[in-house]
């Protein structure tokens, strides 16, 4: 526990099975509050089934997944736990097209989550404040009253970072926040990224070594569903098994 | 940003238009039909009274399916199921109040009953000779059945094709319950020669007109509902959780309960649709949980413009008065007029009439494709639930299998 207490996101020899297939294989994982974390590995090495069992899509079969230093991961669902703090980014943008940017923010924002609020909702000076903060922060002042479907990939991958931030998390979860961007585009979400990790926890899948080296954190390399490699950038891409498992044999 | 609020703005005056519309016919036809001498051109036929007071009835339930289907993403194929348990709680009130009027006579029992030899009336009978009873069992038999329904089924996370046929398969089951005379609700020959409803005649012109004008007035109140609800923080987060249902929950929405007040508030509203529908037809028996009927609601609907609120009334009546039209003049026709029209409404318009003319609109005004706010309320989705579903109908042996609902979080 007095290990535990420090950490903001805690896995300790995780497994999980689907039909006979081990995705996740005694993975433990650490992560100090404030941290930001990229975790590479290549296809099927388990990234997004581990964040599958963080935010509770997923039961781990066996192992230990606590937050915060001793909440138990495994006893909530996808709702609780993101009303616990932790908020994820899908690798594909997900947002709701049928939604202006700015509707996007305001179904995001942090508050009360009960229908009966929902309903009686009247739209706040403070929410109208927030929502003007994000979106200066993601860069999507100028769409504020268009629709989400309006967007390009890009600006999608910014919204649901943009509401990621409304949720105001402890912990963000962020998959392949790169994919499919341009050059300019990914030396920007490394900004905005590094920006957000100055008072949020962050864990970032990504593929793009470059990205991953523009954040220039602590990358932990998954292979099989295991912690293959740990450390600087530079140690794991030297690793002789992180380069096998990328290269082939 | 102005083009946005311009367009709701001009989505908030067409609702008020409705509602002023069906205002004005609520005081004008009754008048007319009343006071106008008939060999007047002002005079509006009984028949025409009671014909489109049936329709607005319709136009009530297809607005209900609207809520849950266009706005909430769940295509109940059950929804003629709301509609009759409202009937029939109508219909239980109007037998009570023919009391010992009746073929024979008893004061207590309704004819069926004494027919089958019952000596008394069934508990969940009681207090059906009271309006104000009834008029509560009409919200309460729907909302409750629709409550407990979507609890179990949207806790488990049943959506898609497999929900709407969970929801035909209830309105199958009630069909067959119905049926049985033991059920107590008067088997196959339902519920009828209706006497009095509140001490008038229900035969009666003045009382037709009344039944008119409560429709006509139900229909706006409904209209007024489903946009307060549409346009609250509410009515956003169950769009978004008809879009993409698992973004909602990672942003700690509650989206089972976002869907089981839309579905049980659909399914007051179905009710009250059923239970002015009854006294104005005259009879309500089994025939109402009809599968088919509830698809035709569907039908009416998609015709409509599903996430428009003006579309499904605009549908349900355009589509009934075809249907009047047709089965006089060439009734064996009907249904290849309605099989056709519903194919052709998802082929070439998605989103319905009303759909259809506000994508022409907002493209002419802003000059560009845009994908207006308008359209907001209409997912584009090229695909929609339904056209998998009657995919998976006409194909059964298809190896694609089963078609998945998209879950784009997933």
């Amino acid at each position: 526990m007095a290990e535990r207490s420090h950490t903001i996101l805690y896995l300790d020899a995780v497994s999980v099975t689907f039909d006979g297939f081990r995705a996740i294989n005694n993975l433990s994982l650490v992560l100090d509050r404030g941290e930001m974390r990229a975790i590479i590995g290549p296809n099927g090495a388990g990234k997004t089934t581990m964040m599958d069992i963080v935010t509770g899509k997923t039961r781990p079969d066996h192992g230990d997944v606590f937050f915060d230093g001793d909440i138990d991961l495994t006893l909530h669902d996808e709702t609780e736990i993101a009303m616990l703090g932790i908020g994820r980014k899908f690798q594909k943008p997900t947002v709701f097209e049928n939604h202006t940017v700015e509707d996007n923010l305001l179904l995001s924002l942090k508050g009360p989550r009960s229908i009966r609020s929902a309903l009686f909702h009247r739209s706040s000076a403070g929410d109208s404040r927030r929502i003007d903060e994000i979106l200066a922060t993601i860069r999507l002042e100028a769409r504020r009253g268009d629709l989400a479907a309006s967007l390009s990939h890009g600006q999608k991958q910014w919204l649901e970072i943009g509401m990621l931030l409304a949720q105001d998390p402890k912990l963000l979860l962020v998959d392949e926040p790169v994919a499919g961007m341009t050059d300019a585009e990914t030396e920007e979400t490394a900004r905005l990224l590094k920006d957000i990790a100055r008072n949020h926890s962050v864990i970032v899948v990504e593929h793009d070594m470059h990205f991953v080296r523009e954040l220039g954190v602590k990358v932990t390399c998954l292979h099989e569903g295991a912690v293959l490699s740990e450390g600087s950038l530079d140690a794991v891409s030297s690793d002789e098994r992180v380069i096998e498992v990328y290269l082939g044999r | 940003m102005v083009m946005g609020r311009f367009f709701s703005q001009r989505a908030d005056r067409r609702i008020a238009i409705t509602i002023a519309t069906l205002s004005a016919a609520a005081a004008l036809v009754p008048a007319l039909n009343i006071l106008a001498p008939s060999d007047s051109p002002l005079h509006v036929p009984s028949y025409v009274v009671a014909l489109t007071g049936k329709y607005l009835c319709y136009a009530l339930l297809a607005l209900s399916l609207d809520l849950a289907w266009g706005y909430a993403g769940i295509l109940s194929l059950g929804h003629g199921a709301f509609f009759a348990l409202g009937g029939y709680a109508m219909g239980m009130y109007l037998m009570r109040q023919i009391g010992a009027r009746g073929v024979y006579g008893n004061p207590d029992l309704p004819d069926f009953m004494v027919f089958l030899n019952w000596k008394e009336l069934p508990w969940y009978w009681y207090g059906f000779d009271q309006f104000w009873f009834a008029a509560l069992m009409v919200l309460v038999v729907p909302g409750l059945l629709a409550f407990v329904f979507g609890w179990f089924a949207f806790r488990s996370r049943v959506t898609g094709v497999y929900l709407s046929i969970m929801t035909q398969a209830m309105t199958y089951a009630l069909l067959l319950a119905f049926f049985r005379n033991d059920m107590g609700f008067g088997g196959n020959n339902g519920l009828t020669d209706f006497k009095d409803l509140l001490g008038y005649n229900v035969q009666a012109n003045t009382t037709r007109s009344a039944l008119f004008a409560a429709s006509a007035m139900a229909l706006a109140l409904g209209v007024f509902l489903t946009w307060w609800i549409v346009g609250s923080k509410y009515g956003k987060l169950l769009m978004a959780v008809r879009d993409a249902e698992s973004r909602t929950r990672f942003l700690g929405w509650r989206a089972e309960n976002a869907k089981l007040l839309a579905f049980t508030v659909s399914a007051m509203m179905a009710g009250v649709a059923g239970a002015l529908y009854v006294p104005q037809v005259g009879i309500i028996n089994p025939g109402e949980f009809d599968p088919g009927n509830s698809i035709e609601v569907v039908i009416w609907t998609a015709v409509g413009g599903r996430g428009t609120i003006v579309g499904p009334i605009a549908g349900a009546l355009l589509v009934n008065t075809g249907k009047s039209y047709f089965t006089g003049a060439l009734p064996e026709l009907w249904l290849f007029v309605l099989g056709g029209l519903f194919i052709a409404v998802t082929l070439f318009l998605p989103k319905g009439i009303v759909g259809m003319w506000d994508g022409w609109r907002a493209k002419r005004e802003a000059g560009e494709p845009a994908v207006s706010r308008f359209n907001a309320a209409v997912a584009p989705d090229p695909d929609p639930k339904f056209v998998r579903l009657s995919r998976a109908h006409q194909w059964p042996s298809s190896p694609e299998g089963a078609p998945t609902k998209p879950q784009p979080a997933e």
